[in-house]
């Protein structure tokens, strides 16, 4: 252990930096992070936009799928209007007559579920091939690199748009076809990342302690390429939720049943040429917001995370 | 050369087959064919016949092999809406969808390049700082929502420009196009441009990185000391040496582009293969749904190829580095 311990502080990469200040790890990375106000921000709102898609059923004025309280008669009413209940729609109605804010909160929650959950997913799977190419080495490695590269030749939509349309329609089928066409992304960062890492003395050191193959690659290797990683998997989270919402807007991802943002989007589509604006543009603003504020997080991330950036 | 390029054709073809692989065992996984072609009301001996008649009543290999031998001869199957053989279908609906890529990347390359050399030449004006900013927000918004707001506000809210449909066409070599009559151009124009959004942003995003790059080089210098005009040194000494990389990133683009279409012509209705592929998904058209998948495919392997054997020609050291892995 002592070696290895040794081995993550290594002379060659400790050498040209000055000695590091005497700070805890997190502590120096939340300042770090908040050096700019605008990623800050965007935290944030992120963090806000996250606890109130998640709290939706206990927050929403209204269950929008409750057959009870939703009554065709308030359809497509503009925002601020009252309805005959006396409550008002802030943000109006949609064409079902449900509460649009209370239907762009349950959305926001199976949007960004659908993110997480292809997004985790495909940073585990992706994150697997990519260590195990780079470990391997040789044929395993080439095969695996050419399917990694042939896929990503391919536009991510494209590739979710055609198992899609094998598949059909479903929230697991929209989080596989999602899985399936971004795990490629993962794959690279972590090989790439993992070659370096591979050829460093602490390898060696772990190699000749007679460790296994598995604790070398996860519990040395891993570590050192956790960065990028990150960094990847917010904006493919990002990307994965905006993907989503195209699919479904497309009318090849999730039911009717379970409405996302793009869904919502979808729906208030046939309202707009006639004026009722509001059914389309609240539940984009929402959609908007969420990956505007997750990229500006990974933008942040990639500086902060990134040794040769720091000061 | 030659060597490199039959090695490129041979991974070409493997692709093509892997996809049809893919696409023929995916589609029997999912359920029976056969109910696609039969009715409720049919009893067991019926549907006994036509499995026969489809030939799916033969080993799941003989099936395959049918398939591929009938692919090879152009036959991809009936649609099942509209009676006519899906290759023709899809083939009919290319030019509209070829017509709406090539525009977007003729307005990715006449807004982006200005564009993106003003950032490069002034990064930190306000007008600059204004161009990146609405480059960040070009990468990020998704297209779909994009083309919602542009028909809401230019079609909607000012009525400049109609929301739906390809508008009057001409036979240019019977092919039926859009741009050459005004009103085939005002509808060509709102989804060119919602399809051409995001490779604006990335062609400003490339321009400027290789204008900041090159003002420092020495040729700038020199033609500078020889006291050429400014804008002579724009537009030939700098242009010339970053629209290199530009061009090769667009070529590769243009298959994104195709795949894009997609949702455009699916918000402005535009009638290429996209919306067809999006209804026959709708209207489970199977046989629509594989000849789009094979067709895609085979573009994007042709792209891939072109551009490959492109880029081979202009850098000599492509084709090393594919030899020595």
């Amino acid at each position: 252990m002592a070696v290895t311990d040794a081995g993550k502080t290594s002379p060659i990469e400790a050498a040209p930096l000055p000695a590091p200040p005497a700070e805890a790890p997190l502590k120096r990375f939340l300042s770090d992070f908040a050096d700019s106000r605008l990623a800050l921000g965007a935290a944030l709102l992120l963090a806000a936009i996250m606890i109130v898609a998640f709290l939706a059923p206990v927050i929403a004025p209204q269950d929008p799928y409750d057959l009870a309280t939703v009554s065709v008669l308030d359809a497509r009413l503009p925002p601020g209007t009252e309805n005959f209940a006396g409550y008002t729609h802030w943000l109006g109605t949609d064409g079902a007559g449900r509460d649009l804010l209370s239907a762009i909160l349950y959305g926001l929650r199976i949007s960004i579920s659908v993110g997480l959950a292809s997004g985790v997913i495909a940073l585990f799977v992706g994150m697997a091939v990519g260590l195990v190419a780079a470990y391997v080495g040789g044929r395993t490695e080439g095969l695996i690199m050419r399917v990694v590269d042939l896929q990503l030749s391919f536009p991510a939509v494209l590739v979710a748009l055609i198992l899609l349309a094998i598949l059909g329609k479903g929230i697991d089928k929209i989080v596989i076809a999602l899985v399936v066409a971004q795990w490629a992304y993962y794959a690279r960062t972590v090989r790439a990342s993992a070659l370096v890492e591979r050829r460093r003395e602490y390898v060696e050191a772990a190699q000749s302690l007679g460790l296994s193959h598995a604790r070398i690659i996860f519990r040395h290797i891993l570590p050192n390429c956790l960065a990028p990683l990150i960094v990847v998997g917010t904006v493919q989270t990002a990307h994965a939720i905006a993907l989503e919402a195209t699919l479904s807007f497309l009318g090849v991802g999730l039911p009717q049943t379970e409405p996302s943002l793009g869904l919502l989007i979808a729906n208030g589509f046939e309202y707009m040429i006639s004026g009722k604006y509001w059914i389309s543009v609240f539940p984009g603003l929402a959609l908007l917001l969420t990956i505007v504020s997750i990229n500006m997080v990974g933008d942040q991330l990639r500086d902060v995370l990134n040794p040769r950036l720091q000061k | 050369m030659s060597v490199f390029i039959l090695r490129r054709l041979m991974q070409s073809a493997l692709v093509m087959v892997a996809m049809a692989v893919i696409v023929f065992f995916g589609i029997h996984l999912i359920g029976d064919p056969v109910w696609m072609f039969v009715s409720p009301d049919m009893d067991q001996q019926d549907i006994e016949e036509v499995t026969r008649a489809l030939g799916l009543d033969r080993p799941i290999w003989e099936q395959f092999g049918y398939f591929v031998l009938s692919a090879l001869q152009g036959d991809l199957g009936t649609s099942f809406i509209f009676g006519e053989p899906a290759l023709g279908l899809i083939i009919e609906r290319m030019p509209a969808t070829l017509e709406l890529a090539f525009t977007a990347l003729l307005m990715a390359v006449a807004f982006g390049i200005p564009l993106g050399l003003y950032a490069g030449l002034y990064p930190d004006s306000a007008v600059s700082k204004a161009i990146m900013a609405g480059s960040i927000l070009g990468f990020s918004l998704p297209t779909f929502w994009v083309g919602i707001m542009l028909i809401m506000v230019f079609a909607v809210i000012l009525g400049w420009l109609p929301s739906t449909g390809r508008g009057d066409t001409v036979d240019l070599f019977g092919v039926p196009v859009s741009f050459l009559t005004l009103d085939g151009l005002k509808h060509l124009l709102l989804p060119a441009f919602n399809l051409a959004l995001l490779k604006i942003s990335l062609v400003i995003r490339l321009t400027r990185a290789g204008t900041r790059e090159a003002i420092h080089q020495d040729y700038i210098k020199f033609a500078r000391a020889k006291g050429l005009s400014t804008r002579r040194i724009i537009g030939v000494h700098l242009l010339k040496n970053i629209l290199i990389p530009v061009v090769t990133v667009l070529g590769l683009e243009f298959g994104s582009l195709i795949a894009f279409s997609v949702v455009t012509e699916t918000v402005f209705a535009w009638p290429g293969m996209g919306k067809l592929l999006i209804e026959a998904i709708q209207q489970l058209d199977r046989p629509i749904i594989v000849a789009y998948l094979i067709m895609i495919v085979f573009l994007f392997v042709v792209i891939n190829l072109i551009v490959d054997i492109l880029y081979s020609i202009l850098d000599p050291r492509v084709r090393l580095g594919d030899r020595g892995a």
